[in-house]
């Protein structure tokens, strides 16, 4: 199942959207680090979300997964209006978030994080470690079948080990949105390739993936269409196989969409690389 | 402390030392536990050898009825500093909520509803309201930290200053006395324990629900299929664990009542007393039952519920917690909250220990409890630390300040020692966490 993916059968991006955020505005005192955006995701679908530091990409997947909220905008979920106004809302739409920071809590074991704030309990409301442990080993089994190390602190686990275990997390509760902030800006080469495969696998399963991220390649390589921020707002959102790499680099260091480039323009992109 | 378990026991062990390591790290047990304990036994044999007079069973009575006050305080200390906190203000609570019971029972209680002392109701209702004092000034201080976002540093620092004043404003600057004597019995004595028949019987009860534990958790993760701990391991746990339970209840009762004492109950029961005198078992005293009750509840909180795994969880990651959901603020505040009914309890056993409240009840306490976490293996950056050690780390500071006053060494040269040891154990987690890097 994980190779038929890799065809590159671009999913609808016609009917309802999955999610829709349409005008977000945040500030933050008088910096506008979102400015009137609107994005869509498809089910299946992976949208890159690209740009400079400071463009406004994780404000802006942070009002989708709770955790930061707009001062105005809305957002849709089939095409319903819904209300997120901390990470438990976002949750219960099925919004899953792995941040580059992994947000493991580095002293717990792997069930422990996975079960972080969701914990299964016994009827008299007492923790039930063992069906923790027992579910956290079927979901690892899909995601890294070598892994046994299931009541050591994440803290002493690989980069890779605990990539999946954030991802696990995703996977476990049936997210239909994950959003993933940088998801291998700390990984080897083996392990990126890894992470790369799981996303194909999550976007045939109809999970559609929001992607940050700094490596162009990635975006390039895993998503369907991409989505350009500069100083808060999107420069254009783009279908992969309309653009090469270079006009969507062109857009995140411009702020402008391939068309308007100038000569000038082109030449200070020569300039710089 | 977890270094590299978890692989394959069967890696090719090169050396006796190695497998002796996978030996122990099979049985999956707290080594560094391991080793308070036999601290604690090396300090008691090394005591023993110094003066062998120290190994009566009254000098253990005394000596766990005096860390009980400090041991029920350690196990809500180390829910405070896992969450990245701190309370500086125990002592002082400790002290004030001491002089509210005396307060209450020798003058409120007689003079605004005349309910002379010995009503049998007096001894509940006081400790009542104590706790509930405990509740709010927890919750208050709770608040400013947790809400208002006051570093807890300083809103205990402030706590400790108020509540000393308090104190002093509550008594008008006077012990108060006398305590209810069934409140009393709250701190010990041999009418304050269990007597040697209820002893056993609780030393039975407690060794059953520890095989019962062992034996539950070995099933269910048969169910699950699980790794399981050798069955050596299990045979010797279990009776590592109920000899302990025993030993202790053996060398409580070992203690008999003080001729005395045992003399009057005599005369007053119509007893003829045999010619060597009425040997009457004391049994285990009541503030060290409440200390065991006490960890066995807070072990259980920490560790099988919600509560205690968003403690941890904060600890070790506060960003994390609160991206999972976690209504961390909430969380903190209830372990303030915690410690607060804590503090309530030890002021309880220190007040009746006393028959009445005086200014310096709990004076340097936070200081005492906060140590026994530290030693106990709780660590300032958060997210370690667990209930068993605290209390183990009470008893070796108590242990030491008890065994070295005994065998004439005056407080200020305790405290010395005292504080090599906070240096060396604190050091030792140190260097360990470094090398397991």
């Amino acid at each position: 199942m994980t190779e038929m993916a890799t065809a590159p059968t671009a999913p609808s991006t016609s009917g309802t959207p999955l999610v829709e955020m349409r005008n977000i505005h945040v500030a933050f005192g008088g910096v506008h680090a979102v400015r009137n955006v609107t994005i869509d995701l498809h089910a299946g679908e992976v949208v890159g979300l690209v740009g400079g530091n400071g463009a406004g990409k994780s404000t802006l997947t942070k009002v989708l997964s709770g955790a930061q909220r707009a001062d105005s905008g809305e957002i849709f979920i089939n095409g319903s209006p819904v209300e997120i106004t901390n990470p438990r809302d976002a949750k219960a739409q099925g919004i899953e978030c792995i941040y580059q920071t992994l947000a493991l809590a580095d002293n717990l074991d792997a069930p422990a994080n996975l079960f972080l704030g969701r914990e299964i309990t016994t009827r008299l409301g007492n923790l039930d470690d063992d069906q923790m442990e027992d579910a956290t080993r079927k979901v690892m089994g899909r995601l890294n079948p070598n892994f046994t190390r299931f009541s050591t602190a994440v803290r002493s686990l690989s980069g890779g080990q605990r990539q999946a275990v954030a991802i696990a997390r995703a996977v476990y509760f049936n997210a239909k949105i994950l959003i993933m902030d940088e998801p291998t800006a700390a990984l080897g080469p083996a392990e990126t390739a890894q992470v790369r495969n799981l996303v194909r696998q999550l976007k045939a399963e109809g999970i559609g993936i929001l992607l940050i991220s700094h490596d162009i390649h990635d975006v390039y390589d895993l998503a369907d269409r991409v989505s350009v921020m500069y100083h808060g707002q999107i420069v254009d959102t783009v279908n992969k196989h309309e653009v090469d790499t270079d006009d969507i680099l062109g857009m995140i260091i411009l702020g402008k969409k391939p068309g308007d480039v100038t000569a000038k323009d082109r030449e200070e992109l020569e300039l710089r690389g | 402390m977890t270094t590299v378990a978890g692989t394959a026991p069967e890696e090719s062990a090169p050396n006796a030392a190695a497998r002796v390591g996978a030996l122990v790290r099979s049985t999956e047990i707290d080594l560094r536990q391991f080793g308070m304990v036999l601290a604690l036994i090396i300090i008691w044999i090394a005591l023993g050898i110094a003066n062998p007079t120290i190994l009566q069973p009254v000098n253990f009575i005394t000596f766990s009825v005096q860390a009980s006050g400090i041991a029920v305080l350690a196990t809500g200390m180390v829910l405070v500093i896992v969450s990245r906190n701190i309370d500086l203000s125990v002592g002082a609570v400790v002290g004030f909520i001491g002089m509210f019971y005396a307060e209450f029972m020798a003058h409120f209680l007689p003079e605004n509803l005349g309910v002379p002392i010995g009503h049998p109701l007096v001894w509940i209702v006081a400790l009542a309201c104590g706790v509930l004092l405990g509740t709010v000034i927890g919750a208050y201080q709770g608040f400013l930290i947790a809400y208002v976002g006051i570093p807890s540093f300083v809103v205990t620092l402030s706590g400790l200053f108020l509540f000393r004043g308090l104190i002093w404003q509550l008594s008008g600057g006077t012990t108060v006395a006398p305590n209810d004597a069934t409140f009393n019995l709250i701190g010990g004595g041999p009418q304050g324990s269990l007597g040697g028949i209820l002893a056993w019987a609780l030393g039975l009860v407690l060794a059953a629900a520890a095989l019962g534990i062992l034996w539950n958790a070995r099933r269910t993760r048969r169910k699950y299929g699980f790794p399981l701990r050798p069955m050596w391991a299990e045979v010797l746990i279990a009776a590592v664990s109920v000899a302990v339970i025993f030993a202790g209840v053996w060398v409580a009762n070992a203690y008999h009542w003080p001729p005395g004492l045992a003399t009057q109950y005599a005369q007053a029961h119509g007893i003829t007393e045999p010619p060597e005198g009425l040997q009457i078992e004391s049994g285990i005293p009541i503030p060290l039952l409440i200390v065991v009750g006490v960890t066995i509840f807070m072990t259980f909180l920490s560790t099988r519920r919600r509560y205690g795994r968003d403690v941890f969880a904060y600890g070790g990651n506060p960003q994390a917690a609160e991206l999972a959901g976690i209504n961390t603020r909430w969380t903190i505040m209830k372990t303030f909250i915690l410690m607060g009914i804590l503090c309530a309890i030890s002021a309880a056993i220190a007040s009746a220990r006393l028959n009445g409240g005086t200014l310096d009840l709990g004076t340097g306490y936070e200081l005492y409890v906060i140590a026994a976490a530290v030693i106990g293996g709780t660590t300032f950056e958060g997210g370690v630390g667990s209930i068993t050690g605290a209390i183990l780390g009470a008893l070796v500071m108590q242990s030491l300040q008890y065994g070295l006053s005994f065998l004439g060494f005056n407080s200020p040269q305790i405290n010395m020692v005292l504080a090599v040891v906070l240096i060396v154990v604190v050091g030792l987690d140190a260097w360990n966490r470094r090398r397991a890097r």
